[in-house]
């Protein structure tokens, strides 16, 4: 997988220095061809590294336990490079405004709207995404429980929802029916299958409970 | 995909503020107040400064002075789930509490929800308004069922914040820092009504950024809550909405503070109304009183009206409920 062509940087702003730079680390992980990455001439001590406009930071980032070191461009939304750069699309797109919560994943165990999160933001952040629930080809609890509610018609907003949840049980292992509501309300579902997530929510609290 | 802008991690708050000093800096915290601007145009950002590494500036510790410092970074979630704060001051928690949506509170910081840009349709959209340098308000005429009854003129936005009038309810104050030193500034002063500046929301200079936010020791016996009345049970702005502090002596009102959201450009104190009831008896007949007197001087426009009934509604139960 090489990205040389999509989303080319810009133009180098006038002096600062570009350098071919691949990377690849772990599977999944992406050779970026031709990036820059850039720092400010002779910055002070005291002062941060500025990555220019158009230039490239890198960052690394462990996703679903396994580290990614890749460089990204600072406007790259985590949502991005998940989908686009590590091939992990069961994160999807919806709204891009923090609005629908299609782009739930959990970021050092909480759940976040990756489209409103930069890459850069994440750099050395613990991010699972619905693909980290699995274990090998069984799904995760809280995948099976909206499995088994029928929590879903048109299944796009499910990984969000699904997300949401786990964020939610990990911080409230037995929610009340008014905590699961409030504690989904950033996920939206067009299909309006709310009221079997919110017993698919309960399911999977059940279920963990006893230790699955 | 956003457009291209440099970016630096700060460092030290020393860095940030260096950093902020010069045209076309933007602060990045949580960020998602900031990302959504972006990626609308209501701004642009040629550096992006993040002080989101700034742990320093994370975290609720007590005061010298026995009251809380809360970082400016400290997460809304944190912020709502902190014993201390439910404790003395329930307002500020019960506000956090029902910010936006759990990924929200997860990400963005209390700083960032005092400094948030207003929600106003015509802003976030493609209009040329006061609010961007333009010089009507599309409100005015156009669709306002969501704009402010207090405040308005130049421009009818309401301040989009919960937490902002729970702090100017509790006294709150904060310290701003910009390459010109530091400040300190009641949360009451920080705000900005149109007719003083449209186009900025609170008194913040280019480059300046809140860092801590300073709550008082409270008063023994006073106690505090807040409501939000929104158009649907879960996430969304106020429609309206009172953050109020009580103390009672006796029977009798000792101290009251009531600041209310969703109505104005800046979280609206009802000094009228304390003073109204401060050192009576509140009973049914003077709390009526009170939601009277509250929604005078409102002026609503063609579709906001409901605003007026619905302020004097939340004024009247608020008294009664935390009485």
């Amino acid at each position: 997988m090489d990205h040389d062509n999509t989303d080319k940087p810009a133009p180098a702003t006038p002096g600062v220095s570009r350098r071919g730079f691949i990377t690849s680390v772990g599977t999944g992980a992406i050779g970026v061809a031709a990036a820059a990455s850039l720092v400010s001439a002779a910055p002070p001590e005291t002062q941060a590294d500025v990555v220019a406009a158009g230039g490239m930071s890198s960052v690394s980032l462990v996703v679903n336990g396994r580290r990614h070191t890749m460089l990204v461009e600072p406007r790259w939304s985590l949502l991005y490079v998940l989908r686009d750069r590590l091939g992990l699309t069961g994160t999807k797109i919806g709204c891009e405004r923090g609005e629908c919560g299609a782009c739930t994943v959990l970021i050092d165990g909480k759940a976040r709207y990756a489209c409103m999160t930069l890459a850069v933001e994440a750099d050395g952040r613990d991010i699972t995404t619905i693909e980290g629930l699995m274990t090998g080809e069984e799904l995760g609890t809280t995948q099976q429980a909206f499995a088994d509610e029928d929590a879903f018609q048109c299944g796009y907003c499910t990984p969000g929802q699904v997300m949401a949840a786990e964020s939610l049980l990990r911080v409230n292992p037995s929610p009340t029916l008014d905590e699961i509501r409030q504690g989904m309300a950033g996920n939206l579902c067009r299909c309006g299958a709310y009221a079997h997530i919110f017993k698919a929510v309960a399911k999977a609290a059940d279920l963990k409970r006893q230790g699955r | 995909m956003l457009q291209t802008f440099a970016y630096v991690r700060a460092g030290s708050l020393n860095d940030a503020v260096k950093q902020l000093d010069g045209p076309g800096a933007r602060v990045h915290a949580g960020g998602t107040d900031l990302l959504g601007c972006l990626r609308d145009d209501v701004m642009s950002a040629e550096k992006v400064v993040s002080i989101s590494r700034l742990d320093d500036l994370r975290g609720i510790t007590p005061a010298a002075d026995g009251g809380l410092r809360i970082g400016a970074l400290t997460t809304i979630a944190d912020l709502a789930a902190h014993p201390g704060i439910a404790e003395k001051y329930a307002a500020l928690a019960q506000a956090a509490a029902v910010v936006a949506s759990p990924q929200l509170r997860n990400q963005g910081t209390i700083g960032g929800n005092l400094c948030q840009r207003p929600r106003c349709w015509y802003f976030r959209g493609d209009y040329h308004c006061t609010r961007k340098g333009g010089d009507m308000c599309y409100a005015i005429g156009g669709e306002n069922q969501y704009h402010a009854i207090f405040g308005g003129g130049a421009c009818w936005i309401v301040h989009p914040s919960d937490t902002a009038p729970a702090l100017v309810a509790l006294d709150a104050k904060l310290r701003l820092i910009s390459a010109k030193g530091a400040r300190m500034v009641p949360a009451e002063k920080f705000f900005v009504l149109p007719d003083e500046n449209a186009q900025k929301e609170n008194v913040l200079a280019p480059g300046e950024l809140v860092t801590e936010i300073l709550l008082p020791p409270m008063p023994a016996g006073m106690k505090s809550a807040y409501r939000k009345v929104r158009a649907r049970g879960s996430w969304d702005f106020a429609m309206a909405g009172m953050a109020l502090t009580l103390t009672m002596k006796a029977d009798k009102v000792a101290d009251a503070r009531i600041v209310l959201s969703g109505v104005a450009p800046i979280p609206w104190r009802l000094q009228a109304v304390e003073k109204l009831i401060i050192g009576q008896k509140l009973d049914a007949k003077l709390m009526t009183k009170a939601a009277d007197l509250a929604v005078v001087g409102a002026k609503p426009l063609e579709q906001n009206a409901y605003k007026v009934a619905m302020v004097r509604g939340i004024v009247a139960e608020g008294l009664e409920k935390l009485l």
